[in-house]
């Protein structure tokens, strides 16, 4: 028990690895506050092509986002971070953290909000345009609002997971908070760092949980 | 046809076709609706009066033919049909309230967007145009807060609040519980006297009695005739329409 308590809950560990530890949250909730805009960007961009109708749009699109949602996370971040370079273009953990999480989450919020824009009845983009309201003021005052609305959980959870998948960047060296407690784990020789590592994003995480669960119940009562 | 004689045509819509893919629901339509006059158009479900009337603001493109309203070529693309749009208001079967703006928002968004104007000045014309519809005291509302009745009224005040040459409506009160239909007729009506010019797609033979100036018939993606309510209704010509008009009044 002792042994247990050492490795993990070690109190001392977590008074000495504090500072670095609080380095890698930081850059952990920069990261995120990067990556998010930086999806949901790419997500709007591409539901918004997908409601084009011609054949030239669809199917590169198609091929676009099939192909960034069956390509792993990992394998994107490494090639960019490692491959990338042997053609001249290297674009550093940052550049390719923000490149390959907008290509990755992009496709993920893309299919979301193209869900939530097929949910809108077809009425409301005809009433729109009737008054005069232009295609882009359609989708931005009228058909956008409620498609957000509308797949607002999916939006949250896919969020969570953004969060979450940014602690890969730890192995193009970016110093978030994996990262960092893996570097006090071989500086303390103790497994406290990743403990603490694990309970920050709880504690970071956790409240979404909650809200997102709050948000399917509601949405789940509205059915009823 | 005396009523409609000398005055200018807002509405001009000659030989239009639509197809469908393999379905052609139009099939070489003529409509002259001149100013401040209604028009109805009735016909059994299919006859294609909801899509010509869709036709006229190019919320369907059709086939082929000419629609001009107002003097502007509806159908040339060098229109900006955005600014064509304003002067045409169109109700909708289904109200299509966007729900997540209030009454008042939901007739402020054109005038905001479309228009131009200032917060102020589109408050002032969308809590007017609420007024004409009665609805002066629901503005806050959602939609989901009023009645299907309240619904369509806010969708009139929305289109009549830029100022349009002409309202085409489309099935206005199929979708209202029959105690409703009556409040949104009123509203119809108030706009006629107003001299509004109208296109009505409906089944209401009461209110196309009392209130139109010419009631067109139509059937498999043609008018089959037309005339005077009293005409049409008392002494239809043709048998497609001698059938249709008994089979409604039945109801």
């Amino acid at each position: 028990m002792d042994l247990f308590l050492d490795t993990f809950f070690n109190w001392q560990i977590v008074q000495e690895a504090w500072p670095i530890l609080w380095q890698g949250l930081k850059a952990t909730l920069l990261l995120s506050a990067l990556v998010v805009p930086l999806g949901l960007l790419g997500g709007i961009i591409l539901a918004v092509l997908t409601t084009f109708p011609s054949p030239w749009v669809k199917w590169p699109l198609r091929v676009w986002v099939d192909t960034f949602r069956a390509l792993p996370p990992l394998v994107l971040l490494v090639f960019i971070f490692a491959g990338l370079p042997f053609v001249g273009v290297d674009v550093g953990p940052w550049g390719a953290v923000a490149i390959g999480f907008f290509l990755n989450t992009g496709a993920y919020y893309g299919e979301i909000l193209r869900a939530g824009i097929e949910s809108v009845p077809r009425g409301q983009l005809e009433a729109a345009r009737s008054t005069g309201l232009t295609r882009g003021q359609t989708m931005t005052y009228v058909v956008l609002p409620q498609a957000v609305r509308n797949v607002l959980p999916d939006l949250i959870s896919n969020t969570l997971e953004v969060v979450k998948l940014t602690s890969i960047a730890s192995v193009v060296a970016l110093p978030e908070l994996l990262f960092e407690a893996r570097q006090a784990q071989s500086v303390t020789y103790n497994a406290t760092p990743i403990m603490a590592a694990a309970v920050a994003y709880f504690i970071l995480l956790w409240p979404v949980v909650r809200l997102l669960s709050r948000l399917e119940n509601r949405q789940l009562a509205g059915r009823g | 046809m005396s009523t409609t004689t000398g005055r200018a045509p807002i509405v001009e819509a000659r030989d239009i076709h639509k197809h469908f893919g393999h379905l052609h629901v139009l099939k070489g339509v003529d409509l002259r609706v001149v100013e401040k006059e209604l028009v109805f158009l009735i016909g059994p479900s299919g006859s294609g009066k909801s899509t010509l009337l869709r036709c006229l603001n190019r919320l369907e493109e059709p086939s082929s033919g000419s629609v001009t309203v107002d003097g502007i070529d509806m159908l040339d693309p060098k229109t900006d049909i955005n600014k064509a749009r304003q002067r045409i208001g169109m109700v909708f079967q289904s109200f299509n309230l966007y729900p997540h703006m209030t009454a008042l928002g939901n007739v402020m968004l054109a005038l905001r967007k479309v228009l131009g104007l200032g917060r102020a000045e589109a408050e002032a014309k969308a809590q007017a145009a609420l007024d004409r519809v009665h609805l002066a005291d629901r503005a806050d509302h959602y939609p989901l807060q009023l009645s299907g009745g309240q619904q369509q009224r806010v969708a009139i005040a929305r289109a009549i609040a830029l100022e349009p040459r002409v309202m085409l409506f489309d099935e206005p009160t199929s979708a209202l519980d029959p105690e409703l239909v009556g409040g949104v007729l009123a509203v119809m009506r108030e706009l006629r006297e107003d001299g509004m010019t109208m296109v009505v797609v409906s089944h209401e033979m009461g209110f196309a009695k009392a209130a139109a100036d010419r009631v067109v018939f139509m059937a498999d993606g043609m008018i089959v005739e037309s005339g005077l309510p009293a005409e049409i209704f008392a002494d239809p010509k043709h048998e497609r329409t001698r059938a249709f008009i008994s089979q409604i009044e039945r109801h």
